[in-house]
């Protein structure tokens, strides 16, 4: 198994943060080194986090409806900062009018209420593989690939 | 690792970078030492001056706000800071939830701090190997104020002692065994002691249990401090206590005993027999005396 650094964060403002921590531990107990950001981190702060962390995988999760600006925010930060080989998925209350902006601006997977833990597990499977075999899978190195 | 570039993963350019000031190679740097990379760990030998300070206490004690509110004191006054988090990894995964972010309020939103958490891997104690290393790491990259906050501790756990240049040991006033403190331990080997909470009722009686518990033990004049991370008082009373430190050389010969301990244990952790011997253990082949003799002959003998 490869041991991914992950960071599980919360942007903006909204101070829900129960389906991150589950997140976190589903994620710690599959044998990955979790770094959980606490609420209210602002996208610089992310991406500052994920840089210093050595992360390859970021998480974020919105409940308040302001993911349509954070996460695109947040890929375009990771993108100036040469960060674009880090992969970002999202969780949380997104509609899905909202997700094909979401995946345009490079989040490769959005996981909804009630997903089971198992489907997150089997996307980061799919991004090993898709690193081993040089397919693009981080926030900034195109392609249509995305978990579905 | 998989995806990057193999110049990017070369050590010695890593830490040229990191001396310009990337702190995504130093982070990838860090990475590599933790991993065990021989390349990266030799490159960082022969640190720059730096001062560093372990952070350690029980769980519960406040040491992620303290270490925070320190690190945002410290770099207010002009210190370049640099911050390890130790956090356990789990023994059944191997995973590990590094939490301490979410009590670091002010170091984490000030850019020019750096915070890097770490897990626990495959050491046998509270302490990650190769910690020493990452904190030179640190150093190279201009960081002249290096604190690391250790898991929580018992009182019987030393280690922080053999990396850092001086040991804070945080208590919290409510804690009901803090007559422990008479019992020999980390309370002996710290610089300072801080009694966290001071908001708390308590504080002023924990401070004065610890007082006559040092004193039962050594005459010591190791300070006690109350401070309140949360309320943030008594944090600039702590900054000056730490620069008045002076090194600590009554104790150099118990931190390069432990530090040998250390590095013995992770010299036996990485030998190939190890992992064989100790199903040979449970196996019932070889006792113990036999396994030692075995593991301290030469690897090819």
């Amino acid at each position: 198994m490869t041991r991914l650094r992950i960071v599980v964060a919360k942007p903006g403002l909204d101070g829900h943060d129960r389906g991150a921590k589950v997140v976190a531990r589903a994620l710690r107990d599959a044998g990955h080194e979790v770094i959980y950001t606490g609420l209210r981190r602002t996208p610089e702060e992310i991406v500052r986090i994920a840089e210093d962390e050595d992360a390859s995988i970021v998480g974020l999760s919105s409940l308040s409806g302001a993911h349509a600006f954070l996460f695109p925010r947040v890929c375009k930060l990771l993108n100036e900062a040469g960060l674009g080989d880090v992969v970002v998925f999202g969780g949380g209350i997104i509609p899905q009018a909202d997700r094909p902006t979401l995946y345009e601006s490079g989040i490769r997977g959005i996981f909804g209420p009630g997903t089971p833990t198992e489907e997150i597990l089997s996307f980061l499977d799919e991004v090993v593989e898709r690193r081993a075999k040089g397919s693009p899978c981080g926030v900034g190195e195109g392609g249509d690939w995305r978990h579905s | 690792m998989i995806g990057v570039t193999v110049d990017h993963l070369d050590a010695i350019s890593l830490l040229a970078e990191a001396k310009d000031g990337s702190r995504r190679s130093l982070a990838r740097l860090l990475s590599l030492i933790q991993s065990g990379d021989s390349l990266a760990i030799d490159a960082v030998q022969n640190p720059p001056t730096s001062r560093s300070l372990g952070i350690t206490g029980p769980p519960g004690a406040g040491k992620s706000v303290l270490t925070d509110r320190l690190a945002s004191a410290l770099s207010d006054r002009g210190c370049r800071v640099a911050v390890l988090c130790v956090d356990p990894s789990s023994p059944v995964s191997g995973g590990s939830l590094l939490g301490d972010r979410m009590r670091m309020e002010e170091s984490g939103a000030d850019e020019r701090i750096y915070v890097r958490s770490v897990a626990t891997r495959d050491a046998v104690g509270s302490l990650p190997f190769r910690l020493s290393a990452m904190a030179d790491a640190l150093a190279h990259a201009g960081h002249d104020s290096i604190l690391i906050e250790t898991a929580g501790v018992g009182q019987t756990e030393l280690g922080i002692v053999s990396i850092t240049d001086h040991v804070l040991l945080v208590e919290g006033p409510e804690r009901g065994d803090i007559i422990q403190a008479e019992k020999a331990g980390i309370l002996e080997m710290a610089d300072i002691v801080v009694v966290n909470k001071a908001d708390l009722p308590g504080a002023e009686q924990a401070a004065s249990d610890l007082r006559s518990g040092l004193e039962f033990g050594r005459g010591s004049t190791v300070p006690i401090l109350l401070v309140s991370a949360l309320n943030r008082t008594g944090v600039v009373e702590l900054v000056e206590t730490i620069e008045n430190l002076s090194p600590s050389l009554t104790i150099s010969s118990m931190r390069w005993r432990l530090r040998l301990l250390e590095s013995l244990q992770q010299t036996l952790l990485s030998d190939n027999r190890f992992e064989d011997l100790v199903r040979q253990l449970g196996d019932g082949e070889v006792s113990l005396e036999q396994a030692i003799n075995e593991l301290l002959q030469p690897e090819d003998a």
